[in-house]
């Protein structure tokens, strides 16, 4: 078990290298490469020469590629000085920066970000994995009846529809029309608790609702499957009840190609629901990432990416850690 | 007619060798991590000779691991022998590539267990019997068609069911399909593994009758590989018995089954069910309870395989594994491997293994 | 139907004494996109404690069925009807509660399967299996089921049984899978232990070590014990009294050394010949049945026996149109044959092939 944990995290820690490297790759050296100047993007295209000159130095642009990438990843864990003769400006770790455009830190930035982000994907997986379990559990053992077919159908509609549709809607109906709720916006939880839930709550339905639609098909499917299983028989043929041979035998087994979807899913939430946080106004990383992108600032989008990889690759280490408590096959190789 | 015609060892010496293999090996690699680092191997088949007479029969048995299926495909060249030889009609084909292998997967054909995973859902019977006709470009005289029908009357089948697909026949149809594959070609050498063990009682009969009279019309010589004991004692001339990726016994059908030597056989036929009730205490009384698990295939138990559940194992047994050789006084063609082989009149019954290291 | 018969087979039916289990008239359906499945029709038959009951028949013949039936395994499935009446130790099954049944089911009744490894849930440890099995019907604290659970292990005779308490049906081979089923379904003390082709999956070495176990543990317990399989060499190794099930219904049934002796019905003779046997000569041929088993949906009329019966036509056209009842005292069969044809069929075509 041990080792298998270590075999994990270094899998990991590998895996964030190679982002790092693939993604200032990207930002970086391709700008370098095309002839595009990212000196020219952080200053404006009105500088004049000595002032570019200033920067490209402070920035460390005139570096090679592979040695800015070591300031890179010095400034990732170390922190970094950005110097252009006497002008020094320190940045502490993690560095990921500084905005072309507002000229902050980026790490602070996307840091102050996080929490809404959270709040958000949090609240919502909450959700959409209870209504969707239950659902798929429900529909899968009423196989057949109106229920099933009621759920099911839900469900499809769910999945199809866009959360620029159903988030507008929602908004109309609940805020707008019905005035049931404030304007969806985020209030830090330990500020005002229940600001933090009634602000949240929309989203958090309208994005459950997106996914809690795959994960009822899923379920259902997958208990389907499971339910024809000959440890199913065994455990009837115990005399166990059935809301045991269901919840235990059954949903043990259900839950572990779920385990795997849900990583997935939670991950890229992470990295920010650029969709939900549009619509509903939210600060996110979602909504930093397409401001970032809308006025070309690299260090931001940058920033963002790597947040995003960072869960990801956290998340799957979860996963995997989460597979092998529930299934001892993988465990025991 | 198995009964009189069962051949005996002069006439088998009269008739050429159709396959012979020796020395034969498959050691499956185990390997870990990203290099693929090779930790170990299954040695499924480790070190096996046979040579299979045209127009005999010889049965393989064993339990499940003994490696008598990996042998199986070895013979067929469906696997490449890690180490050994098999030579068919005096040509070594052992390590022969794709294009080498042509004329043996003609000649050679094989039926597998499993009559529902081994015929193809999506295509009709008619189809799935032809296609070996047409990879192998064989002149149909009457057309293809035809040549299918009479391949489907040949096994028992209705000919007009050739455009049918699998899934509209039943498990014993089924396996009747896959021998009219495999007669397509009419080919020299069968390779049957397991072809009865997955149908019923009633259906096991029909199939094994029809097996019994394509031998007789097309002199087909078979490899016969099965893990019921009686099945194989009905079909053999010759019956030889695995355990762990080593024959341990081989001998012509009727010395085998009179006059087991090696204990291993002799566990095996003790422990087949007696379906006649009143002899159910004899029975009992005369089995040899093997205790304990096969030992794995990646660390066989040193000098002879079968030490670790047999009763007579001596000291001896852990050092030298013994050869495969005549014993007691046994004709040339009955070979035993083993150092303490069991005598005509050696009471076993009710023996236990000393060691009893599950 | 032709409950009357069930009593030479085991004690004098009467309002007395009822055998342990008696099922009368079992039928199950099974409703299907497909039609109807007539999995069992009328089948009736009865089992003493301490006594062993075969139950042997082809794939779809209803033996599984029957089985699953009884321990209301069919409960659970919306499409299923099961009618008749099934008691055990004077309680009516069928009409019973699900609550009345699943209180019985692992504690006085209890089943083992054909295939250990899929038997078991591949995330709970066997120990955690067994220890649920017997908290089901024992309130006791997890400690004390611990205790018996490794007990039941040691008796079935798995080696070092604290150890492999804690391991997974995957880590066990096939036989020692096999005995650690036997130890859950026999930890609640069963009086009724039903074995669905315990030992098919099974190396004939192993097989031999787990009928072994069935018979010594069956001599421990006292329990009535019901042995469903193909093979008929299992039976005749167990059983006291042998059922022969075809198409869904018994055709035959007596006491083992009867069935095995003299068969009465042409299915039972093509079974026996379809077998090639170490305990006999070599036969130049096996006898088999000719023809497919029939479709459980669209049963043969009449006889469903009759379109591989090679005796059908003796009988006018009551082969064809008639179901034969199951008839006779201790040694019961189903045919249309007049006993004295039966007989004589037998013992000049049949018996000199066996």
């Amino acid at each position: 078990m041990l080792s298998y944990l270590i075999r994990r995290i270094v899998n990991a820690v590998i895996t964030l290298l190679v982002v790092t490297m693939v993604t200032f790759g990207i930002f970086f050296a391709v700008p370098t490469i095309t002839g595009s100047d990212p000196a020219l993007l952080y200053i404006g295209k009105t500088a004049d020469p000595a002032s570019l000159e200033g920067i490209r130095t402070k920035l460390g642009l005139d570096d090679p590629i592979p040695v800015q990438y070591g300031k890179f990843l010095k400034g990732l864990v170390a922190g970094r000085d950005y110097a252009n003769g006497a002008d020094v400006t320190h940045c502490d770790a993690p560095c990921l920066g500084y905005s072309f455009k507002t000229e902050q830190e980026v790490t602070p930035l996307l840091i102050s970000d996080i929490p809404v982000t959270l709040s958000l994907a949090i609240g919502a997986a909450i959700l959409w994995v209870l209504f969707g379990v239950a659902t798929g559990v429900l529909s899968a053992l009423k196989r057949g009846t109106f229920l099933d077919r009621a759920a099911m159908t839900g469900a499809l509609a769910g999945v199809s529809l866009p959360i620029y549709f159903t988030g507008q809607l929602a908004l109309l109906i609940f805020i707008h029309e019905l005035g049931w709720l404030p304007d969806a916006a985020y209030t830090p939880f330990l500020e005002d608790p229940a600001g933090w839930f009634t602000g949240l709550i929309l989203p958090w339905v309208t994005l459950a609702f997106l996914f809690a639609a795959t994960y009822a098909r899923l379920t259902r499917a997958n208990m389907l499957e499971t339910l024809g299983e000959d440890y199913i028989r065994t455990a009837r043929s115990k005399g166990l009840p059935e809301r045991t041979v269901i919840g235990k035998h059954g949903l043990r087994a259900v839950l572990t190609p779920l385990v795997t979807v849900f990583g997935l899913d939670f991950g890229t939430l992470l990295a920010g629901a650029i969709l939900t946080e549009q619509v509903f106004n939210l600060r996110g990383l979602g909504y930093q990432a397409l401001t970032a992108i809308r006025q070309n600032d690299l260090p931001v989008i940058l920033g963002v990416t790597l947040i995003a990889a960072i869960f990801i690759v956290v998340i799957n280490l979860i996963v995997d850690l989460l597979y092998s408590v529930i299934d001892p096959r993988v465990r025991l190789g | 007619m198995k009964g009189q015609e069962s051949m005996t060892e002069a006439a088998r010496g009269e008739r050429e060798n159709l396959l012979e293999i020796s020395g034969l090996q498959m050691h499956f690699p185990i390997t870990r991590g990203v290099f693929k680092r090779k930790v170990g191997a299954v040695r499924a088949v480790d070190g096996i000779d046979l040579t299979v007479a045209k127009g005999e029969t010889v049965g393989l048995v064993g339990e499940s691991g003994c490696g008598k299926s990996t042998t199986g495909r070895l013979m067929t060249r469906i696997l490449e022998p890690t180490a050994g030889k098999v030579v068919f009609e005096g040509r070594d084909v052992s390590h022969v590539g794709n294009k080498g292998l042509r004329p043996l997967r003609r000649d050679v054909q094989m039926i597998f267990q499993d009559p529902y995973s081994s015929l193809n859902p999506r295509h009709t019977v008619g189809s799935i019997i032809a296609a070996p006709l047409q990879i192998q470009k064989i002149p149909t005289p009457k057309g293809v068609k035809a040549a299918v029908q009479d391949l489907l009357k040949l096994v028992g089948l209705n000919p007009e069911h050739y455009n049918r697909y699998p899934h509209e026949f039943s498990g014993g149809q089924r396996q009747r399909i896959g021998i009219a594959r495999a007669l397509a070609l009419r080919p020299k050498l069968i390779v049957a593994d397991e072809p009865v063990s997955a149908l019923d009682v009633s259906i096991q009969a029909q199939v094994v009758n029809l097996l019994d009279d394509l031998q007789k019309e097309f002199d087909l010589t078979y490899v016969f590989i099965a893990h019921d004991l009686s099945v194989v004692r009905h079909i053999s001339d010759r019956v030889a018995v695995m355990y762990l990726g080593k024959i341990v016994e081989i001998a012509d059908r009727d010395q085998l089954y009179s006059n087991p030597r090696h204990p291993y056989t002799v566990a095996l036929m003790s422990a087949v069910p007696t379906p006649d009730p009143a002899r159910r205490n004899s029975a009992q009384r005369n089995r040899v309870l093997l205790t304990g698990d096969v030992p794995s295939p990646i660390n066989p138990p040193s000098g002879c395989r079968f030490r670790t559940r047999c009763w007579k194992a001596q000291d001896i047994c852990a050092t030298e594994d013994p050869a495969l050789t005549a014993r007691l006084g046994d004709p040339a063609s009955h070979q035993t491997a083993c150092h303490f082989p069991v005598a005509e009149d050696e009471v076993v019954a009710g023996r236990r293994p000393a060691s009893s290291n599950a | 139907m032709s409950t009357d018969s069930l009593a030479g087979l085991t004690t004098p039916a009467g309002p007395a004494k009822r055998p342990f289990l008696e099922v009368k008239d079992l039928t199950v359906r099974f409703n299907t996109d497909d039609g109807v499945v007539k999995a069992v029709s009328g089948s009736s038959f009865a089992v003493e404690r301490g006594k062993t009951l075969g139950i042997v028949g082809e794939s779809g013949s209803g033996k599984s069925v029957t089985s699953l039936a009884v321990l209301g395994l069919h409960r659970t499935r919306s499409n299923a009807t099961v009618s008749g009446e099934i008691w055990l130790d004077d309680k009516e099954l069928v009409t019973a509660s699900d609550e009345e049944v699943r209180k019985l089911r692992g504690g006085k009744m209890a089943m083992i399967f054909q295939d250990p490894l899929s038997a078991m849930h591949p995330y709970y440890t066997v120990g955690a299996q067994i220890v649920e099995a017997y908290r089901v019907h024992h309130k006791v604290s997890k400690k004390e089921a611990r205790v018996r659970a490794i007990d039941m292990l040691a008796r079935v005779g798995i080696p070092q049984p604290e150890k492999r308490f804690n391991e997974y049906g995957h880590q066990f081979s096939g036989g020692m899978r096999q005995r650690a089923m036997i130890a859950m379904a026999l930890v609640n003390d069963p009086k009724l232990l039903i074995a669905d082709e315990p030992t098919t999956a099974l190396d004939v070495t192993v097989q031999a070590q787990i009928l072994d176990l069935i018979r010594d543990l069956q001599q421990e317990f006292g329990s009535a014990v019901i042995m469903i399989t193909h093979d008929l060499g299992v039976v005749a190794e167990l059983a006291d009294d042998v059922l022969v099930m075809y198409g869904g219904k018994v055709i035959e049934r007596g006491p083992a050394a009867d069935v095995f002796h003299e068969p009465q019905h042409p299915y039972t003779w093509g079974l026996l010949g379809s077998m090639p046997r170490l305990d006999r000569e070599l036969r130049d041929r096996l006898t088999p049945v000719k023809g497919s088993p029939p479709s459980l949906i669209n049963l043969p009329s009449g006889c469903a026996f009759h379109p591989r019966c090679p005796y059908a036509g003796r009988n006018g056209d009551r082969s064809f149109t008639e179901t034969p009842e199951l008839r006779g005292g201790v040694h019961a069969v189903a045919c249309h044959l007049p006993a004295e044809d039966r007989q004589k069929i037998y013992e000049q075509e049949v018996a000199p092939n066996l």
